[in-house]
């Protein structure tokens, strides 16, 4: 019988001899080159580390040959980031260059810090999700592809995050992103009436709606949704199997603009929608890859360095980011969930474009 | 030449960004569930639909948790991945690894799975994707003999995550690493059998910038922080100036504008420094974080679903956190107890506070109201007073 309750392998364990001599006693860092950080210690050592972008879906030969590197430059000691990239860890500075040399060589991309686009957080989607409205890896390649250049240089006003989640669930931090990449439906669940009884739970699925567009029908031991008031989260069928609301004609992509996590300057704030609906193009999402490569280039000439895209958004207003990114406004961009009014303006003060 | 039989996935080989399906075909070459899987996704990709059905409960001897069910809804054209399970193991505090280590969960998942992986999953466990019913017990069995151990799932305690902390970060101001790891250690129980109303997530970031996201994405999140004036090095101030605009790029980006610099001497007003992190991102060899330092506690953080996203509010505005971390453990057991009692099923401790009330939570679990808590107190005058609070009619 397996041991439970062990917990994870213990980090110390897994700690490079630099870093067990200076835990807790960094004094400062610098970026050397786009991916390349230097933390020294107050003892005057220094930690190199060296970070390469990676798909997140790796085979063990991936992860092995991550390994091969590791263990040519760094002693094996390595560590991945929370945004999936790979940080080689290494104590001679002499092992800088041929290391990069080789990542190059393999084809991993080395970037990712200071003012560049990181990897992108993205969730499962077509590959492994029972739930979703899109492909997450797809339109992360597809668009790592197109900004790869913001990755390995570091040019942009300030750091911006991208994240993908491929239904509303969001199983990636995609509602406080720079730019967040989200999957929606459009189309109400089909009920199948015929197996609610066995494999639903009533109450529970009424629950689910955030919006109480769910109805229970005792009589037939079954559910009945309210079209005018479902906005097609797919909460229920989450719960409740027998209805499923996947639709290939009509799911797709929307995009949200100007969240953050961090507390730096602003506080941190929710993404807001930019693009209500973009088809699912696959295999390379056409769409989607020109509609975020438009925010990013605009974001990119016109905010002040250290403006995150929401701090730009907010200081030159929402009516001018929709004038310079050429994106129309609906009354989808128009708030009617619970405390909506908020975010109605309340002042004469705005700006004509 | 032959025909491909992913001629939609062949097209994200190509570009300069590494490509998951370059992995996927490596891995397909030595496993037929990966070789199915890649023919699964290659459908969707012409079907614009998923092609996996609703869950299924699957799992290892006494756990509720750690094992995510799945199964194709096209069996028949892709026999391997009938059942196709994923395995959450928990990951070493800050993703530290040791190749030896990841070598042997290669192995180990070779040799019971389709050697597919995510390094990692969104909320910090490493995913192996993709075994079948009969090779979970197996597998977790391996795993625990070659020291791993599976992170949580369903109504349980969430496998907690923490930022890079004092391994390498000169802001650390809590060691998020050690702390993550004891709560981890201390919540086994918590984590492996679900038993709370909903998902519970900790995050633990040992600065404001807030680099796993725990405001945004936590039940409960730990922000480290300090109470005393923000170090400064003169010397490496003036080094600055050389190459930034102080003035435009530090003193006019401070929030609380709590910054002076007069060509030649950086004056911080600390009491009106609400620690953001910004003039310390900027000149990092010039300032460092106070030396009287903990966390700010924040709860509620969650996604969407089902009542609308929400970021964490302040309940604790400062504990010092050192081992063996009592005082956190005991609130995070008061507050558990609490949402346990009052909450409804799949009601996140986010939905519960604004379902009953803040100050019934706080009253609840112990915690004075302080200002810090608020961006501002009430406007409607809809105020509730407890029945402590008033007058009783003489009899």
């Amino acid at each position: 019988m397996a041991k439970t309750d062990i917990g994870p392998p213990d980090y110390k364990t897994m700690l490079p001899p630099v870093i067990e001599r200076n835990y807790g006693k960094w004094l400062y860092h610098e970026i050397l080159k786009p991916g390349v950080l230097m933390h020294v210690g107050e003892s005057g050592e220094a930690l190199y580390s060296v970070r390469a972008g990676s798909p997140r879906l790796v085979s063990t030969d991936h992860i092995r040959e991550i390994c091969d590197i590791a263990e040519k430059y760094c002693q094996g000691f390595l560590r991945f980031t929370s945004r999936h990239n790979i940080e080689f860890l290494l104590d001679d500075e002499d092992q800088i260059e041929p290391l990069v040399a080789e990542l190059k060589s393999r084809g991993y991309p080395v970037g990712g810090t200071g003012h560049s686009i990181s990897n992108i957080v993205h969730t499962q989607g077509w590959v492994h999700c029972h739930t979703p409205a899109t492909d997450a890896s797809g339109p992360v390649k597809a668009l790592m592809d197109e900004i790869y250049e913001h990755f390995v240089e570091s040019k942009l006003p300030a750091h911006v995050r991208i994240a993908l989640a491929c239904c509303l669930n969001m199983c990636g931090a995609v509602h406080c992103s720079d730019i967040a990449i989200l999957g929606i439906h459009r189309t109400v669940p089909k009920t199948d009436n015929s197996r609610v009884p066995n494999v639903c739970e009533i109450p529970s699925t009424i629950a689910s709606c955030p919006t109480g567009a769910i109805r229970g029908d005792m009589k037939n031991k079954t559910l009945t949704v309210n079209d005018e008031k479902c906005m097609y989260c797919g909460n229920c069928y989450t719960v409740c199997p027998a209805m499923p609301i996947a639709d290939p004609e009509n799911d797709g992509i929307s995009i949200w603009v100007g969240g953050k996590v961090s507390n730096a300057r602003s506080k941190p704030m929710f993404s807001k929608l930019a693009i209500p609906f973009l088809p699912n193009n696959p295999p390379r999402w056409p769409e989607v890859v020109h509609a975020v490569k438009n925010i990013i280039e605009v974001y990119a000439s016109h905010a002040k360095k250290h403006e995150r895209m929401g701090e730009w958004i907010e200081r030159v207003g929402w009516e001018r980011f929709f004038a310079l990114t050429g994106i129309p406004f609906t009354d989808q961009h128009i708030d009617d969930f619970d405390l909506a009014t908020e975010t109605f303006r309340t002042s004469a003060q705005f700006k004509w474009r | 030449m032959e025909r491909s039989d992913t001629p939609l996935l062949d097209e994200l080989e190509k570009g300069q960004w590494p490509s998951f399906v370059k992995d996927m075909k490596e891995a397909a070459r030595k496993n037929p569930m990966a070789k199915d899987l890649l023919k699964q996704l290659e459908l969707s990709y012409k079907d614009k639909i998923g092609h996996w059905k609703h869950g299924g409960i699957v799992g290892v001897k006494g756990y509720g948790s750690g094992v995510i069910g799945r199964y194709s809804d096209r069996p028949d054209l892709f026999p391997h991945v009938q059942a196709f399970h994923t395995m959450r193991v928990n990951h070493p505090s800050g993703w530290f690894y040791k190749t030896e280590t990841l070598r042997k969960l290669c192995d180990i998942w070779d040799k019971h799975g389709s050697g597919l992986t995510n390094m990692h999953g969104s909320t910090g466990d490493a995913i192996l994707l993709g075994t079948t019913t009969e090779h979970l017990q197996p597998c977790f069995n391996d795993l625990s003999d070659a020291g791993f151990d599976l992170g949580g799932s369903g109504s349980a305690l969430r496998t907690p995550s923490a930022c890079v902390g004092p391994a390498r970060c000169e802001w650390a101001c809590v060691d998020s690493l050690d702390l993550c790891y004891h709560l981890t250690m201390a919540y086994q129980d918590q984590m492996h059998r679900p038993m709370f109303p909903y998902k519970f997530k900790i995050k633990i970031s040992a600065c404001a910038n807030d680099c796993v996201a725990a405001i945004a994405r936590s039940d409960l999140s730990i922000i480290g922080t300090w109470k005393d004036a923000i170090r400064i090095n003169a010397d490496e101030v003036r080094a600055y100036a050389e190459n930034i605009n102080i003035q435009k790029e530090v003193c006019d980006l401070c929030p609380t504008r709590c910054m002076e610099w007069d060509g030649n001497k950086l004056k911080i007003y600390d009491e009106d420094c609400t620690r953001c992190m910004h003039c310390i991102n900027v000149m990092p060899k010039a300032l460092r974080p106070g030396k009287e330092t903990g966390a700010s506690i924040l709860v509620g953080g969650k996604a969407p679903i089902v009542k609308g996203a929400l970021l964490s509010w302040v309940v604790v505005p400062f504990m010092k956190l050192e081992p063996p971390y009592d005082e956190l453990k005991d609130l995070i057991e008061r507050i558990q107890d609490w949402w346990d009692e009052f909450g409804k099923s799949r009601e996140r401790l986010g939905e519960l506070i604004q379902r009953l009330g803040m100050r019934v939570f706080l009253k609840a679990v112990g915690l004075p109201a302080v200002p810090q808590m608020v961006k501002a107190p009430r406007t409607n005058p809809y105020v509730f007073f407890w029945p402590e609070d008033l007058k009783k009619e003489e009899k």
